[in-house]
């Protein structure tokens, strides 16, 4: 069961667009400033996520294996898997709970060339309804001294959409009528910048384009309907087929003289579906002894798409109708906390330099200020129930190896 | 809402720019003066808890369920793949 | 643009800065050293002398230690001796480290980094060799596997002088 995949792209058939950066990449490969890049370390981290929420749980595992061959490649490789049980609010509105699991297969390559990193990689995803792919590169520099870091990428997805139906015996099977597509693209840049000798800052810029089917082939939009029912009748949404959004993050990290790390940042976003959202987070690093704990909170809000709405006028109001919440207006405030313990050395296996078990803990609290619990109908009036709220408590716990 | 044509064309002739822009001005410093920090004073950037990845599996994740959630996407430093489900 | 960027390229390529050093005189210091003893550089005057700058908390730098160690040990009695110089401005952490990996090297404390600057030390590790005379004749930045034979090369050329 799909919610919301990023939107459309206008850039389809141009191909223009891909010449600024093989430009810029062709430059960059040839002002090689002296020091060299650095390749990834060796790790292998094996994690159990968790998340409960609005009546759904989604679990499972993800492991990421990571080698570096000779001294140039580093290779990278990582499976996930999410274990979806939903009876979320829209499924109760609009169709039944279901259990489903969603299994991601990743591998990449990066290549060191003297101050240059050269990254590739594929990353696919299935479910019985979704299929996507998706496929990136990026070059990273290191100059001035290794002061900076710029970085460049270019992503690529193709994703199939499907929608589950039961059959004549009660099974779960993909409807053949409906069979979508839709294109991703994405450009980001990235500079990361060493301040002070306690200080480093990072920019983040990215461009993301969607074409294609977008929507969610299970949710519906409502509108009102006196008399009829709960007041309110449901029809399917009309979404834009193309989304164009850009997003700016600057973070800050400074080492504080006690040794602890404070982490900051804000991030920017807007896109052609009218939503602006900022976030601002901070984070806090203590380390003590063989333990690492750390505190951290994050506010965002957004204001809700232009084609948005949680109880339309009448039937057919406009010509795209969407009531998916995650394109509502809402404030989302984030607690969390972490701990990480380093294990002392391993005599058993002595190629383990360093190990550490690790669990992290946040709190969501989405708070809507234009969806509202429309299970409520019956109760308070079409329009008129209370707006909702969602609590979530999401958990990793995760071991991390380093060879 | 119906999308602009000159939207996506805009906003990616301001990428180019600021692509270019941004890489004269670090093409400019390429043959430049000393760094401020040297690398012998670099020690705390050796740290993990000084890392912007330190425990990358994790923050894929993380960022994954609040993508999921929320509208806004990108400029996380963090690249996912597949589909923002649930 | 495209043409202008490569314009520029070319232009920045061909202004960037020669390796500066080799072939002046090495300057001199005084550091002190595991033992509490002050060490300066001319009671090495008329030997082969190869100054290597590292910090504990740097990869390449313990990576190539042990390294260092066998060149030490292989050319000491030719008339060549080998100086680590660490830069970090507390000596817990590399004391700790050279308890687990021992060298037998003089190790001395840059702890103001006034020696660093004075060797303009631009990468994480440097490697400095000066002959016999004091002059300066290789300067070397960072580490890589395979970089302790060009060393070896220059020591073994220089001790024969």
């Amino acid at each position: 069961m799909q919610l919301r995949r990023a939107a459309a792209s206008t850039a389809a058939g141009r191909g223009v667009h891909l010449s600024p950066f093989a430009r810029t990449l062709l430059t960059l490969a040839v002002c090689a400033p002296v020091l060299g890049g650095v390749l990834p370390e060796d790790r292998a981290d094996v994690m159990y996520h968790y998340y409960n929420g609005g009546d759904i749980t989604v679990e499972g595992p993800s492991v990421l294996i990571r080698k570096k061959v000779g001294d140039n490649f580093s290779f990278t490789v990582n499976y996930y898997e999410d274990m979806i049980s939903s009876a979320s609010i829209d499924v109760k509105l609009s169709a039944s709970p279901y259990h489903e699991k969603r299994t991601q297969w990743s591998g990449g390559v990066d290549y060191l060339h003297g101050k240059s990193t050269y990254s590739a990689g594929v990353i696919t995803s299935k479910e019985p309804d979704y299929k996507a792919n998706t496929a990136y590169f990026a070059v990273s520099q290191d100059m001035f001294g290794d002061l900076t870091t710029l970085t460049l990428g270019y992503r690529r997805g193709w994703d199939q959409i499907f929608r589950d139906i039961k059959d004549a015996n009660g099974d779960i099977i993909n409807d053949p009528t409906f069979h979508e597509r839709a294109d991703h693209r994405g450009y980001s840049l990235s500079l990361s910048q060493i301040l002070t000798r306690n200080t480093i800052a990072s920019f983040n810029y990215e461009l993301l384009t969607d074409e294609g089917y977008l929507a969610n082939p299970y949710r519906k939009i409502r509108y009102l309907s006196p008399g009829q029912g709960a007041g309110y009748t449901l029809a399917d949404q009309v979404y834009p087929n193309t989304r164009t959004s850009n997003a700016a993050s600057i973070t800050v990290k400074h080492w504080l003289s006690w040794h602890a790390v404070l982490t900051g940042e804000y991030r920017f976003f807007r896109d052609t579906w009218g939503i602006v959202a900022n976030n601002v987070s901070v984070d806090y690093i203590q380390p003590w002894h063989n333990w690492e704990f750390d505190a951290n909170l994050r506010w965002y809000r957004q204001n809700a798409a232009d084609f948005y709405s949680d109880l339309f006028p009448r039937a057919d109001y406009q010509n795209y109708m969407a009531r998916d919440r995650e394109l509502a207006s809402f404030t989302d405030y984030t607690v969390g906390v972490g701990a990480s313990y380093r294990f002392p050395h391993l005599s058993w296996a002595p190629w383990v330099s360093k190990s550490t078990l690790n669990l992290h803990y946040q709190h969501l609290l989405i708070k809507y200020s234009d969806y509202r619990n429309a299970l409520l109908a019956p109760e308070y009036g079409a329009g008129n129930e209370p707006l909702y709220e969602l609590n979530a408590n999401v958990f990793t716990l995760f071991l991390s190896i380093w060879y | 809402m119906s999308r602009s044509p000159g939207d996506t064309g805009r906003t990616l002739r301001v990428l180019r720019c600021a692509a270019a822009a941004l890489l004269l001005a670090a093409l400019a410093g390429c043959a430049a003066p000393q760094p401020w920090v040297k690398p012998y004073e670099r020690e705390h950037f050796a740290d993990p808890i000084m890392s912007f990845n330190r425990d990358p599996v994790s923050n894929v994740y993380i960022d994954h369920v609040f993508e999921s959630r929320e509208g806004a996407r990108g400029a996380t430093g963090t690249v996912g793949g597949g589909c923002g489900c649930n | 643009m495209k043409n202008r960027i490569a314009a520029i390229t070319a232009a920045l390529a061909l202004a960037l800065p020669a390796l500066a050093g080799t072939g002046g005189p090495a300057p001199q210091f005084s550091l002190s050293s595991r033992e509490g003893k002050d060490v300066t550089l001319t009671q090495y005057h008329g030997q082969v002398v190869m100054i290597n700058f590292w910090a504990s908390w740097c990869g390449p730098c313990r990576q190539e230690m042990p390294l260092l160690e066998t060149i030490y040990k292989k050319y000491n009695k030719l008339g060549f001796t080998m100086l680590g110089v660490n830069v970090e401005p507390d000596s817990n952490a590399a004391l700790e480290w050279l308890k687990a990996t021992p060298v037998s090297f003089p190790i001395l404390f840059d702890k103001d980094s006034k020696v660093s600057k004075l060797y303009d030390v631009a990468g994480m590790p440097s490697t400095v060799i000066i002959d016999r005379a004091g002059k300066v004749r290789m300067l070397h930045r960072g580490y890589k596997p395979g970089d302790e034979n060009e060393y070896m090369d220059s020591i073994r050329a220089l001790v024969r002088e």
